[in-house]
């Protein structure tokens, strides 16, 4: 994979809304463009990640799972 | 749930009630609008509104011309974590009676309200159980101390409670057919109770444990109770009805108070849409006008009663129900095979967990019966 990460955010073990919540503060501290790395295990993250980013205008580029860790690349928009 | 912010929290038993007793409910559904779309909490005098949570992460101005000033808020989630976050961000606006809805959704879709529907005309009751965040309906028949069971849920807590506050001893756990929305407890309460676990045999030719046989035409008897099966394919190809007494009749997926079933959830709807019409234009037809009719679902609130329990007489629903009134055999094709609605979620997993093939984890059968039930067509 060629995805140039600024930051990884790690949401192990971290119910809903707390992926969610911690995932806004960190894109927040980020440039437009910049890239952030999220592992999170709760299912929920997954669709509702999706739909924040729609609606908050950021890309997720890529989702993969690994061993139950849910792994998301979002670009800042 | 405990919680540390000060919200307050509502139980899901709590909140059935209140839907059952047709209270005024408002309620913010705190998960993202493609699973509020897909199912959500409804009731005749509940109001609810989808608003994400994660789009309230810096508060709730955007939705405070939404909630209502002098009305209780209860906010509901997937699990019940991010309800307590937004409720308490509602209370933070200034709202005093905001509610968490304990357990979220997950909650919601697993629990099970007893229902006394009736009488037996020899001594006894029948029970049904609402599953109201599914649309699943069961039934525990009770007379003089023997008890039968018929489309048992998972959760079998609710049941065992009843059966030792009543003093029941079960002696027959019947399905009405290999369900396809949700797992079947009949055979975990079966092996907790010692009654019989029975299932027709037509829809039970891959399971891989033991079982009675139901038979067209078979009687059980149940304290001073008489359980007459009737077959009735359609939806499945086992699908079989009970008659309690010439006074109830179980169809379990066959007929529903506004709606039909549908006969592909096994991938055989061409097969099965003969036996779907003959079941209900000629075997129903033959029965009595004021059997009491009792479904294993429910689609819509407008088939809940007064009283909270989902049942017509079989004269009425011949009457009233559309597709008890479809003449052209060919429309009546049709309507059962095309443009149905999206099969339920996980109904090939649940089928297969119902015949014994695969053992998901506890949490995993949590998941695969989230959602509506889907079993029928309008």
């Amino acid at each position: 994979m060629s995805i140039q990460v600024d930051k990884v955010l790690d949401c192990k073990g971290l119910a809903c809304p707390m992926p969610i919540v911690k995932t806004k503060k960190e894109i927040d501290t980020l440039q437009s463009g910049q890239v952030l790395e999220i592992h999170a295990t709760d299912k929920g993250a997954k669709s509702d990640l999706t739909a924040w980013a729609k609606s908050g205008g950021h890309e997720l580029l890529q989702e993969a799972e690994d061993n139950g860790v849910f792994k998301f690349w979002m670009k800042k928009g | 749930m405990a919680t540390t912010t000060g919200v307050k929290t509502i139980t899901v038993k709590e909140l059935a009630n209140k839907i059952i007793n047709h209270e005024d409910v408002f309620i913010i559904d705190a998960r993202n609008t493609d699973d509020f779309d897909d199912w959500k909490i409804e009731g005749k005098n509940v109001e609810v509104i989808n608003a994400p949570y994660f789009e309230l992460l810096e508060g709730v101005d955007s939705i405070l011309d939404r909630l209502p000033k002098n009305k209780d808020i209860y906010v509901v989630c997937a699990k019940g974590g991010s309800s307590e976050f937004v409720a308490e961000q509602i209370a933070e606006a200034g709202f005093t009676d905001v509610f968490s809805v304990e357990g979220g959704m997950k909650a919601w879709s697993e629990h099970l309200e007893p229902i006394k529907v009736g009488t037996l005309k020899n001594g006894g009751a029948i029970y049904q159980f609402v599953r109201i965040g599914k649309g699943c309906l069961s039934y525990l028949i009770d007379s003089n101390g023997k008890g039968a069971m018929v489309d048992t849920n998972r959760m079998i807590e609710p049941y065992e409670e009843l059966i030792k506050s009543q003093k029941i001893t079960l002696t027959h756990i019947f399905d009405t057919h290999l369900h396809a929305d949700h797992i079947s407890g009949g055979r975990n309460l079966a092996g907790k109770t010692g009654a019989t676990y029975l299932l027709p045999p037509k829809d039970a030719e891959e399971v891989n444990f033991e079982y009675q046989p139901i038979h067209d035409g078979d009687e059980y008897k149940i304290g001073d109770t008489t359980i007459k099966a009737v077959y009735s394919p359609g939806h499945t190809i086992g699908s079989t009805s009970f008659v309690v007494d010439d006074q109830y009749l179980l169809t379990g997926d066959i007929l529903f108070i506004d709606s039909i079933g549908r006969p592909d959830l096994a991938g055989k709807a061409e097969d099965w849409v003969g036996d779907l019409r003959t079941t209900l234009y000629k075997r129903y037809k033959e029965l009595a006008d004021d059997l009491l009719v009792l479904p294993a679902h429910y689609m819509g609130i407008n088939e809940i009663n007064e009283n909270g329990s989902i049942s017509e007489k079989l004269g009425i629903l011949y009457q009233q129900n559309h597709g008890l009134n479809i003449t052209d055999e060919n429309e009546f094709r049709k309507t059962v095979t095309e443009n149905l609605p999206p099969q339920p979620n996980s109904y090939q997993e649940i089928r297969e967990t119902n015949m014994g093939k695969i053992k998901p984890e506890e949490e995993q059968q949590r998941e695969m019966e989230i959602g509506p039930n889907r079993c029928a067509v309008r």
